[in-house]
């Protein structure tokens, strides 16, 4: 069979992509993903009017520190904690880190604050609400072990205050914060994947859906009624 | 060796803590508490930079 003969290739330049006729399961996953996320929403020239206010700014601004903080966990990972704190260069990327991380629940916190004054569960978003809720949450477990990690004192006595709590909740046996090898790869590893994981998803369905207008915003409004359409994918083509 | 000691406890001050009754937290909290909620404010009513014109 040649490639012009397979049913799931439509070389029709109109086509949308409910037009092609897809039956193998890679085919139906790319018109699921076109559906649902043509590449004009998923990097988008241009955003609706109201997303022009100071309230929009902090979810990138979280995403901003974010790349600080994996940026400087990794060269912090890369140099070990005999590097970190002992040079001068050490002390300053710890710092990035450490600043980062500050900026990062700064930002985000204010952004859920805006979010939910706004409702910005609306118009089908419950899921962009739950991913951005998991991502705060799986990002205080990830700072909670970067806290952990310090190796000074400070850690030591947040590690054995923190037991106690984790032992009650029955978990103590699974993740042990007193076990600094399980802690550390808890810490550079899996929970840095998660967050990633966790974070991408929810700014994939902000691009899928749209940025939740304002409340006040008429339901009549043509940018509304143009995002509308294209959450059925059929939007501004 | 004491000495040693003495000096990285001292690196491990706790801090400030405040209190009202039975509430208590400390300074550092409290200080990013209230930019957050300063940062909250500003941004409702800080006027946007305008840009290029948007649709």
């Amino acid at each position: 069979m040649s490639l012009r003969e397979h049913p799931g290739t439509n070389t029709d330049p109109g086509a949308t992509p409910e037009d092609a006729d897809y039956h193998t399961w890679t085919g139906k996953a790319r018109g699921w993903l076109l559906r649902r996320l043509p590449a004009d929403k998923l990097l988008p020239e241009d955003q609706p009017s109201y997303v022009a206010s100071w309230i929009y700014v902090f979810g990138m601004g979280a995403i901003v520190s974010l790349v600080f903080i994996l940026a400087s966990g990794v060269i912090l990972g890369l140099n070990g904690p005999a590097w970190y704190h002992v040079s001068d260069l050490g002390h300053f990327v710890n710092s990035v880190h450490l600043w980062s991380v500050e900026l990062f629940f700064m930002t985000m916190v204010v952004h859920l604050w805006g979010k939910y004054w706004m409702a910005a569960w609306r118009g089908g978003r419950a899921l962009t609400w739950i991913t951005g809720m998991g991502a705060f949450l799986v990002s205080i477990v990830t700072a909670f072990t970067g806290y952990l990690l310090q190796t000074n004192f400070d850690s030591q006595w947040i590690a054995f205050e923190g037991k106690d709590a984790l032992n009650a909740a029955g978990i103590g046996a699974w993740f042990n914060v007193a076990n600094l090898g399980q802690i550390f790869m808890f810490h550079i590893i899996l929970l840095p994947l998660a967050v990633g994981a966790v974070v991408a998803l929810h700014v994939v369905l902000v691009r899928m859906h749209g940025v939740v207008p304002p409340l006040e915003a008429a339901e009549t409004d043509a940018q509304l009624q143009r995002g509308a359409q294209g959450d059925t994918g059929e939007a501004g083509r | 060796m004491h000495d040693f000691v003495s000096i990285l406890a001292s690196l491990d001050s706790p801090g400030i803590y405040l209190g009202w009754g039975a509430f208590q937290i400390q300074l550092g909290n409290l200080i990013v508490i209230l930019v957050m909620i300063l940062l909250f404010v500003l941004a409702l009513f800080l006027p946007f930079p305008s840009g290029r014109k948007r649709k």
